[in-house]
C-alpha cells in the first residue's frame, strides 16, 4: 500500500515539477528566454545522458550569442565558477537535473 | 693643381717672380702672403681690410706717376688671359707631306717659373721602411690610408720654422703655407684624390603605441545541487504559484465592479445614448399614429374611380419630407435604396449658378416622414448620389465644387468617408451624375462620374484613397473630326447625365448640354460609337429601359420626352409636355409605363401600351405655383414615386391601378408577367411604329 502510494506520489511529483525553474540568472530577458527553451528541449532530447543534453546547449549557445559557453547538467554537483556578467543562467529541471550555463571566453 | 702637400726646406729662398699673366687661384695664394710681409711694395695685390684699418695711411711707391684728376678717372681695361707674352707666334716647322715650312697654330704657351724636386717615399716602399727601421720609428697610429709619409726631419724643421716664422721673414708664404698644411696633415690620406660621396633621405621617425581593452566584467557564483534541493525549491516553488492564483481571484472580480460602475456611470453621463434606441422605437411609434391614415392609404387604398375612367390614372399623395435644415435647398438627386424599400437618400443643392451654397445630403425612411435617419452637411451642393447596389450603405456623391465623395453610413461621421482632392483628378465643373459599377477585378469599389468639364471618370476605391481614371474627353464636334487640328476648336461638351447599359458592361449613353446623346464604350476614349442629335437643349436625363435592352428614354429642357432604340438614329416616339421636363424614369414593373416631371409642376405618367401618343396621367404635384420638380423615382417594390422640387421637399404618390395596369386575367389562360413578356409587350408596339420602315427594308 505504501509503496503504490508512493509511487503515485512519485509520478504526480514528476509531472507537476516537470517545468523548468530558474535559480539563478542575470542574463537578459531575450537571452534568458532562449537560453531556457534551449536547456528545456537538449533536456527532453537527452533525457538519459546528461553528456548530450550539455553538448548541445553549448553548442548551440556557442552559435548564438559567441564563444565560450560552458554547461554543466547533473543530479548533485558543486561548483565555484568564474563567468561574464549577464551571462549566467542556473535552473532546476524536470524536478531532478540541475542545469548551470555560463559564458567565460 | 698643386700638391696639397708642400716639404719645403727652410733656409731655401723661394722667389715667386710675379708674371704679367697670373691665374687667379695663384693670386689669391699671394694674397694671403701678403699678411705678413707689410712693407713689401713689389707685392701689388690689394690689402685686405684688417690692414687697412690699422694703417689708414696711404704708401705710394716713390716711383708712383702723379696724376691728375682726370687722368685718374680716365679708365682702362685690362684683360687677363691664358697667353704668355713670350711666347713665339711664328715658329714653322718643316711639314715632310707637303714639302714646305709650315707655321704651327698651336703655340706652347705654358711657362715654367718654379719647379721643385719632392723627398718623398711611398711608405710602402723599401726605402721608407728602411728608414723607419732607422729611427725605430714605428707608426701605427697613421691611418692605414696615409700613403705618404713625411720625413721625420722636415717636420721637425717645419716646426721650428713655424715658431721662427716673425724673425724669418724672407720666405714667409711658404712657411705659413706648410704650417698650416702641417695641421691638417692628418687626414691627408687619398692619394688618388678619390672622394666618395652619399646621402640618406629623411627617415620619417616612427612610433609605437599600444593600448589594452577593459576585460569584461567577470564574477564569480558558486553553489552546489542535489536531489533533497531540487525538490525542496519546487516545492516552494508551486506553492508560491497557488498563492499568486488566489491572490488574483478577488482581484478580478474586484475590477468587474470597478467595470459596472463606470459603465453605470457613462450611462449616467451619456443620457441621450442611452436611450437612442427606445427613443427610436417611440419615435416611429408616434409617426405611425400620426400618420396611420396615410399608412393605411399606402398599403391598401386603391381608387376605386380608376374603374369608371376607362383609361387614366391618379396620383394620390402620401407623406411629405422635409428638412428644416434644407428647406431652402433644392432637391437635386434622389435615390432609393436597394435593400432596404422604405430607404431613399436625398441630395441637397443648388441649381441655380448664384445662389451656391452647402448641400446636405439625407437619407428618410418612410417609416418615419417628420425627420430623416441620416443627416450630412455638406461645403458644397450635392448634384448627384447613387447607392452601392451590393453594398447599400455605401453611397457615391457628387458636388457642384467638382469633387466626389462615398459616404459610409456604417461609420457614422459628419464628413465625407472618402473624397477626391483636388490634386488628384477632381471635375472643374458640377458633377452631373455618378453611378455605382462592378467591383473591378481586384474586387475593388469603383463608380463613374460624369461632369459638363467633358469628363466622364471611373473612381477606384483602392485602400483609403480615390484613384480616378478618365474615360472620355468630349467636346462638342465628338473627338472624330477631319479637320486639321490648327483649325479644331476644342470646345468642351458638357456632359448633363449618363446611363449605362444593364448587359453590355462597356456601353454607356451620355446626354449633353447641346442635346446631343453619345453612345460610348468605356474601351474606346476618343471617339463616341454613335451620336444621336436628340435634342434642341440640354438632355436631362438617359435611361435604359429596364426590361428592354435597346430601349432608353431621353428628356430635355426642349420640352420633349424621347424614347429611342439605340441602333436607330431617329427617335421611336416623341412626347410633348408643354414645360422644360427635368427628369424621366421607367417604371420597375413594366417595360411600358415611364414618368416624367415638368418644371410647369405636374407628373405626366405614360403607358404606351395604352396610350401612344398621351400622358395617361397628368398631375400637379407641388404645392406652390412657384415651385418646381427636379427629380422623381419609381420605388423598386411599392408602386409608389418620390418627386423632390425645388425647395428641399419630397412628395411620395401612390400610382393609382390604372397606371399599373397589367393584363386583365382571362380564363383559361395563364397570367403572363416577367421579363419575357414585358420585351415582348414593348416589341409589339415597336413593331407598330416602324411597320412601314421595317417592310421597306423587307
Amino acid at each position: 500500500m505504501a509503496d503504490a502510494e508512493s509511487k503515485k506520489e512519485e509520478a504526480d511529483y514528476k509531472r507537476v515539477h516537470s517545468f523548468p525553474l530558474i535559480r539563478q540568472t542575470d542574463m537578459p530577458e531575450e537571452m534568458r528566454v532562449e537560453a531556457m527553451e534551449l536547456c528545456v528541449t537538449a533536456c527532453e532530447k537527452f533525457s538519459t545522458n546528461n553528456e548530450s543534453a550539455a553538448k548541445m546547449i553549448k553548442e548551440a549557445m556557442d552559435k548564438k550569442f559567441g564563444s565560450s559557453w560552458h554547461v554543466v547538467i547533473g543530479e548533485g554537483f558543486g561548483f565555484e565558477i568564474t563567468h561574464e556578467v549577464k551571462n549566467l543562467l542556473y535552473l532546476y529541471f524536470g524536478g531532478s537535473l540541475a542545469v548551470c550555463v555560463w559564458k567565460c571566453s | 693643381m698643386l700638391p696639397r702637400k708642400l716639404s719645403i726646406k727652410p733656409r731655401q729662398s723661394i722667389s715667386v717672380s710675379q708674371g704679367q699673366a697670373l691665374k687667379l687661384g695663384s693670386q689669391k695664394y699671394l694674397k694671403g702672403a701678403s699678411k705678413r710681409k707689410e712693407d713689401d711694395d713689389s707685392v701689388e695685390v690689394g690689402e685686405g681690410l684688417d690692414e687697412w684699418a690699422q694703417h689708414k695711411t696711404l704708401i705710394k711707391p716713390l716711383d708712383q706717376l702723379e696724376l691728375t684728376e682726370a687722368e685718374l678717372k680716365e679708365e682702362f681695361t685690362r684683360v687677363l688671359t691664358a697667353n704668355n707674352p713670350h711666347a713665339p707666334q711664328n715658329i714653322v716647322r718643316y711639314s715632310f707631306k707637303e714639302r714646305t715650312y709650315k707655321q704651327i697654330s698651336m703655340v706652347d704657351q705654358l711657362a715654367v717659373h718654379f719647379s721643385l724636386e719632392g723627398h718623398m717615399l711611398h711608405k710602402d716602399s723599401d726605402e721608407a721602411r728602411r728608414q723607419r727601421a732607422k729611427m725605430g720609428y714605428v707608426e701605427e697610429t697613421l691611418p692605414v690610408e696615409a700613403s705618404v709619409v713625411e720625413f721625420e726631419d722636415i717636420e721637425e724643421q717645419l716646426e721650428t720654422t713655424a715658431e721662427s716664422m716673425e724673425i724669418d721673414a724672407v720666405e714667409p708664404v711658404e712657411v705659413i703655407d706648410v704650417a698650416a698644411k702641417g695641421k691638417k696633415e692628418q687626414k691627408l690620406t687619398n692619394q688618388f684624390n678619390f672622394s666618395e660621396r652619399a646621402s640618406q633621405t629623411y627617415n620619417n621617425p616612427s612610433r609605437d603605441r599600444g593600448s589594452q581593452t577593459k576585460a569584461p566584467p567577470r564574477t564569480t557564483f558558486s553553489g552546489s545541487v542535489n536531489q533533497w534541493e531540487i525538490y525542496d525549491a519546487y516545492v516552494k516553488e508551486i506553492q508560491l504559484q497557488e498563492k499568486a492564483k488566489e491572490k488574483q481571484k478577488p482581484s478580478t472580480k474586484k475590477e468587474e465592479t470597478i467595470r459596472k460602475k463606470l459603465v453605470a456611470l457613462e450611462y449616467q453621463g451619456d443620457d441621450l445614448t442611452r436611450v437612442s434606441k427606445s427613443s427610436k422605437i417611440v419615435e416611429r411609434m408616434v409617426n405611425q399614429n400620426i400618420f396611420d391614415d396615410i399608412a393605411q392609404d399606402f398599403k391598401y387604398f386603391e381608387d376605386m374611380s380608376d374603374e369608371f375612367r376607362d383609361q387614366e390614372g391618379t396620383l394620390l399623395p402620401l407623406w411629405k419630407f422635409q428638412h428644416e435644415k434644407a428647406k431652402r435647398l433644392a432637391v437635386t438627386a434622389i435615390c432609393w435604396n436597394p435593400r432596404y424599400n422604405d430607404l431613399f437618400a436625398v441630395g441637397h443643392g443648388s441649381y441655380d449658378f448664384l445662389k451656391q451654397g452647402q448641400g446636405m445630403l439625407l437619407l428618410y425612411s418612410m417609416k418615419n416622414p417628420s425627420f430623416p435617419e441620416f443627416i450630412f452637411g455638406t461645403d458644397s451642393g450635392i448634384m448627384c448620389l447613387d447607392i452601392h447596389q451590393e453594398h447599400p450603405y455605401i453611397l457615391a456623391v457628387g458636388f457642384y465644387d467638382g469633387n466626389v465623395a462615398i459616404y459610409n453610413l456604417k461609420k457614422p461621421s459628419s464628413h465625407a468617408n472618402y473624397m477626391s482632392s483636388s490634386s488628384a483628378g477632381k471635375h472643374t465643373d458640377p458633377v452631373w451624375q455618378v453611378k455605382w459599377q462592378k467591383n473591378d477585378m481586384d474586387n475593388n469599389l469603383n463608380f463613374y462620374s460624369l461632369s459638363s468639364d467633358g469628363r466622364v471618370v471611373s473612381w477606384t476605391l483602392i485602400k483609403n484613397e480615390l484613384v480616378y481614371t478618365d474615360i472620355i474627353h468630349m467636346t462638342v464636334e465628338g473627338t472624330t473630326t477631319d479637320k486639321p487640328e490648327a483649325l479644331r476648336l476644342h470646345v468642351i461638351g458638357c456632359g448633363t447625365s449618363f446611363a449605362f447599359h444593364k448587359q453590355k458592361d462597356y456601353l454607356f449613353l451620355v446626354g449633353t448640354e447641346e442635346g446631343k446623346i453619345h453612345k460610348c464604350s468605356k474601351a474606346y476614349s476618343s471617339h463616341f460609337l454613335e451620336t444621336f442629335n436628340a435634342h434642341n437643349m440640354t438632355v436631362d436625363a438617359v435611361r435604359w429601359n429596364p426590361f428592354h435592352l435597346k430601349i432608353f428614354v431621353s428628356c430635355s429642357s426642349d420640352w420633349t420626352v424621347k424614347i429611342w432604340d439605340h441602333t436607330m438614329s431617329t427617335p421611336v416616339f416623341t412626347f410633348d409636355l408643354n414645360a422644360a421636363v427635368g427628369d424621366v424614369a421607367w417604371a420597375p414593373y413594366s417595360s411600358t409605363v415611364f414618368a416624367a416631371v415638368t418644371t410647369d409642376g405636374k407628373v405626366h405618367v405614360f403607358d404606351l401600351s395604352i396610350n401612344k401618343y398621351e400622358a395617361i396621367c397628368v398631375q400637379a404635384v407641388v404645392a406652390k405655383k412657384k415651385t418646381k420638380p427636379t427629380h422623381l423615382e419609381f420605388n423598386p417594390i411599392y408602386p409608389i414615386i418620390i418627386i423632390g422640387d425645388d425647395r428641399g421637399q419630397v412628395t411620395s404618390l401612390k400610382l393609382s391601378p390604372n397606371l399599373r395596369k397589367f393584363p386583365k386575367e382571362k380564363k383559361g389562360q395563364e397570367v403572363q408577367r416577367g421579363p419575357a413578356y414585358e420585351i415582348a409587350k414593348l416589341d409589339r408596339l415597336l413593331n407598330l411604329v416602324r411597320e412601314p420602315s421595317s417592310t421597306e427594308t423587307k
